[in-house]
């Protein structure tokens, strides 16, 4: 991505220097904001009334074993320095161990992070092939049933209560109508047929040709994954209209309908191309939402993500697990948003 | 200036009522009058009045919990008998596992999502405000650090940013409260700062400063009572996020407490009984969605009288 706006302004010294600048400036807002982060979990870290040594080696242990271990932590040094500490050690993924699972943080981080990935990936993909012809269908036909439905739909996104729609959903479609399996990734019968690789069950199970896991897999993340998908159709078909309604007020519309260019191709050629590029950064917000409904969704689905790895922990307070999770979470929502931007730049050529 | 009517003569009687109220300030006539033709305008949008309606409904039934309620929401009934009941003529929306009214239980629950939005609100919009007047008038490095910390704040998703507050802070409402009050005032400084850079070169502005006002007063007396308008708009449209957040910790166990009547909570009981008692789960999810539902309505509605260019 960084390469392409070198690349594109190859050509002109000028252009060239505006977009290392660009990169300079980018850079730097993603390291303040970044460092913002790690400062909001050390903060965060520092108030809670949980002690930590305590939390390690327990209520009865010793005064000298308490302060022993109090120095291993660095506790005893001050702030500005343990924050420095901090900075150092997450900057190299070192988050501590988590006291549930007794494992690095990290591992578990990068054990859990693929599913809630899977779900997220699934979900925003639905949310895209569903949501923008539905946005643009309501745009053309405006003021339609269609657009009603769409507003309804958008609506409703907005007001239901995720995790609420997803008991819902496990009541009828799992319990009741037995369309879709039930919570988990995958039955415990198909979880020894494959090994896992990438940890994303259904890529592992197709790449090692092992179909009935992968169709067991398949019913277990299509419920949660339409559920997710139902909150990105209902923002992206809500942008998707207005951006088109915006489109299909200009000029070139015209034009391009007195050439005597089909509907067709007039919508989905012309304003659809222009339409595309805000769309792209509302996709990427709608991805990184998603991340964050996943924490909701995976703990009413039992799904083995980075969600409910923080919400297990955040129960039985695994400050450690939790703040990893958080700055991990934190980090990919602040990336997502800087690439939306960049890409922004990138494809419209009036914001050069 | 004192009691002379609006030049606006033409319109019907309706509005003379409004202006003719035993308040002889003429400011307060000319706000009755502005107000009332935003009220015209807004009751022009159905939708925006059932979500008016439905906000009154919440308020009516929080304060008249304890006449509407039937049972009490925190002791349940006979244990043996009375347990997970289906919806009933005695029961309307069945009973939960410790043989309470679901019904009389969401009437109450009315009360603890009133008491969130309420105090979200009151404790994020001043904190916005500030920081956005702030940031915008003065400018500067003030400007640059208050935004970047905004820009921080915002970087997080809210739920998450809430669950490491809580977390932090322990399990309880008071303290759901304030996490979603820390993760809520980023959007309204925004809002505030954007508002500020359009007043603060304006001629009246101008004016005030030419007349020694200090900058804590053109701050608090002029630039502030500007920027409430679009900032009341956004804090109505998020209170409907905000009622979803706040039920969502309830419904992870790290809002409200039991035996506290709060609907996320009550959810959460609910999915034990799932399969076979769905109206526990079912039942406080429907009075979240539609009270969220009505702040989405009334919130749209707002931006469209007060704030026309944004409405598409």
């Amino acid at each position: 991505m960084v390469s392409a706006v070198v690349n594109q302004g190859g050509g002109h010294a000028s252009a060239l220097r505006s977009s290392l600048r660009n990169i300079a400036q980018f850079v730097i807002v993603l390291l303040t904001t970044l460092l913002g982060l790690a400062a909001v979990t050390f903060f965060i870290g520092r108030v809670v009334p949980i002690d930590p040594v305590i939390a390690i080696v327990g209520d009865r242990a010793p005064a000298q074993v308490y302060e022993r271990v109090r120095q291993e932590l660095g506790l005893d040094l001050p702030m500005a320095q343990q924050f420095w500490i901090y900075l150092k050690k997450a900057a190299t993924g070192d988050f501590g161990n988590s006291v549930l699972t007794t494992n690095p943080v990290l591992t578990d981080i990068a054990n859990t992070f693929p599913a809630t990935l899977e779900l997220a990936t699934l979900g925003t993909l639905i949310g895209v092939i569903l949501g923008i012809p539905l946005g643009i269908l309501a745009a053309v036909k405006r003021g339609s049933f269609i657009d009603q439905f769409v507003r309804v739909l958008g609506l409703a996104g907005y007001s239901i209560p995720i995790f609420w729609l997803g008991l819902m959903g496990l009541l009828v479609f799992y319990a009741k109508l037995g369309w879709v399996a039930g919570p988990g990734r995958i039955d415990v019968t198909y979880s020894y047929l494959y090994t896992p690789v990438t940890n994303i069950v259904l890529l592992d199970t197709a790449m090692q040709g092992q179909w009935d896991a992968f169709w067991d897999a398949v019913s277990h993340i299509i419920l949660p994954a339409c559920l997710l998908g139902y909150f990105s159709l209902a923002y992206i078909s809500r942008m998707t209209r207005s951006f088109m309604l915006n489109e299909l007020a200009q000029e070139y519309v015209i034009a391009a309908r007195v050439k005597g260019l089909s509907e067709m191709r007039v919508i989905w050629r012309h304003a659809l191309r222009n339409a595309a590029v805000p769309l792209i950064t509302v996709i990427a917000l709608s991805y990184a939402n998603l991340l964050e409904g996943s924490v909701l969704t995976e703990t009413i689905f039992a799904w083995p993500g980075l969600g409910q790895y923080i919400t297990n922990s955040l129960q039985n307070a695994d400050m450690n697990a939790v703040l990893g999770g958080t700055l991990v979470i934190g980090t990919a929502f602040v990336l997502l948003n800087l690439v939306s931007d960049l890409l922004y730049r990138l494809l419209d050529p009036r914001t050069r | 200036m004192t009691g002379a009517p609006l030049p606006l003569a033409s319109e019907p009687a309706g509005m003379r009522a409004w202006l003719l109220s035993p308040e002889p300030h003429s400011r307060w006539q000319a706000r009755l009058g502005r107000f009332y033709l935003g009220w015209r305008s807004f009751s022009r949008n159905p939708l925006a009045v059932v979500g008016l309606g439905i906000v009154l409904l919440l308020i009516l039934v929080a304060i008249f919990a304890d006449v509407i309620a039937p049972y009490s929401p925190v002791t349940g009934g006979d244990l043996r008998t009375e347990r997970l009941l289906p919806p009933s003529e005695t029961f309307w929306l069945g009973t939960d596992d410790q043989a309470r009214d679901i019904f009389s239980r969401i009437v109450h629950g009315s009360r603890v999502t009133l008491f969130i939005v309420v105090l979200v609100a009151l404790i994020a919009t001043p904190i916005g405000l500030l920081v956005g007047t702030v940031s915008g008038y003065l400018g500067g490095w003030v400007d640059t650090v208050l935004m970047r910390t905004t820009d921080i704040f915002l970087a997080f998703p809210r739920l998450i940013l809430a669950l490491a507050f809580v977390a932090a802070l322990g399990p309880g409402i008071e303290n759901a409260i304030i996490a979603i009050a820390i993760t809520s005032w980023p959007p309204y400084a925004r809002i505030a700062r954007a508002e500020t850079l359009m007043i603060r070169n304006s001629d009246f502005i101008a004016a005030v400063k030419l007349q020694g006002a200090s900058t804590p007063r053109i701050i608090l007396g002029h630039v502030v009572p500007l920027c409430l308008s679009s900032l009341i708009v956004r804090v109505t449209l998020d209170m409907a996020g905000i009622i979803l957040t706040a039920a969502g910790l309830g419904f992870l166990g790290l809002g409200a407490q039991p035996p506290m009547p709060e609907w996320g909570a009550m959810v959460a009981t609910g999915r034990n009984y799932l399969i076979d008692q769905w109206w526990v789960a079912a039942m406080p999810g429907i009075a979240i969605f539609v009270v969220s539902l009505g702040f989405n309505l009334l919130g749209d509605g707002l931006r469209d009288v007060l704030d026309p260019k944004a409405a598409k």
